[in-house]
């Protein structure tokens, strides 16, 4: 079950704690990954430590330049992408009333219009070889909203309708397209909260701990497995019971 | 039969699994070939990559038959 060997993967934002997780998982099933993310060093190391079958190709996503070449030297490194995880995001968190167009922009940019523009690019390989697996890691406040979030929020919910649109399009070229959602997750950014903050996000989660990494990776796993072939357009909800969806 | 209405004709044949016979210079792709919107930019690509040439997408929307596609590629390969 769940076997990635022969298949290619690139996956976004792989210098953080989640896309590292994801990319790990990926490579653990046999998958070649191709890292991308924009603290190469991290990359670097990432990709050393996985041994064979793993590329690092530092790329900033807000450059569109950058990201219209990401595509072709995944593709030069590893002869294909068979599995795309958008992963990267960026937060700007405000208030809206005092959210500036920039805060906006730029998470709309990251997370959302690179996606598209990834996404654009692996389909023609996708469809040619009739195979094709995108990942678009999402969130719960995509769907819930979070104050203090308008723009992340938006960039979320933006690709999970994006997603869906695009699922329907390439269904019958065996080429899926689906989300994962994670909840809290334990990353360097909850690793800073003090007690009391914990405490209080803890008490929306029914499981009552935060999430790891690998249990997100595991999710993405399964949807880029030839197992889910019949999966597509679809969320899946990694956050302990936090929303019932 | 030019050969760039041959190769037409083949790529066209092949990827929507239609009967030669017909394939001629007016059959629609959608209308007479069952091909939906995705396959035929899926037969732009296949041209653009059997021609080494590029089709821009304005050019792309004005090739709904054979005839057209055969035309286009003639015109853009001797230019």
């Amino acid at each position: 079950m769940f076997d990635l060997s022969g298949k290619t993967a690139l996956v976004t934002g792989a210098s953080g704690g989640l896309g590292q997780a994801i990319a790990r998982a990926l490579h653990a099933r046999g998958a070649v990954v191709a890292l991308s993310g924009t603290r190469r060093e991290a990359l670097e190391d990432l990709a050393r430590d996985l041994g064979g079958g793993a590329h690092a190709l530092p790329c900033d996503l807000s450059d569109k330049a950058a990201v219209e070449a990401l595509v072709p030297a995944a593709e030069a490194a590893m002869g294909s992408v068979d599995i795309l995880v958008n992963n990267a995001g960026v937060t700007k968190d405000n208030l809206f009333m005092r959210m500036k167009d920039e805060e906006w922009d730029t998470v709309l940019n990251v997370n959302l219009t690179a996606a598209f523009r990834l996404s654009r690019a692996c389909l023609k390989g996708m469809l040619k070889r009739r195979y094709g697996r995108i990942v678009g890691i999402t969130s719960v406040v995509g769907v819930t909203g979070n104050p203090g979030q308008g723009n992340y929020a938006a960039s979320k919910a933006g690709m999970i309708g994006m997603s869906k649109s695009l699922a329907a399009e390439v269904a019958s070229r065996n080429v899926t397209v689906n989300c994962v959602a994670p909840g809290f997750i334990e990353s360097p950014m909850t690793d800073v909260l003090n007690e009391k903050q914990k405490a209080a996000i803890l008490s929306a989660v029914p499981m009552g701990r935060l999430g790891t990494g690998a249990e997100v990776a595991a999710a993405v796993v399964y949807l880029a497995s030839a197992e889910a072939a019949y999966v597509t357009g679809q969320t899946l909800h990694v956050n302990g019971g936090m929303a019932m969806i | 039969m030019s050969d760039v209405a041959e190769r037409v004709k083949k790529i066209v044949i092949e990827h929507l699994g239609v009967d030669a016979d017909k394939v001629v210079d007016n059959a629609n792709f959608i209308e007479d070939l069952g091909a939906d919107s995705l396959d035929t930019v899926e037969l732009v690509m296949a041209f653009e990559e059997e021609f080494s040439v590029e089709i821009p997408d304005d050019a792309a929307e004005t090739i709904v038959t054979v005839g057209d596609a055969v035309k286009f590629l003639e015109k853009a390969t001797t230019a």
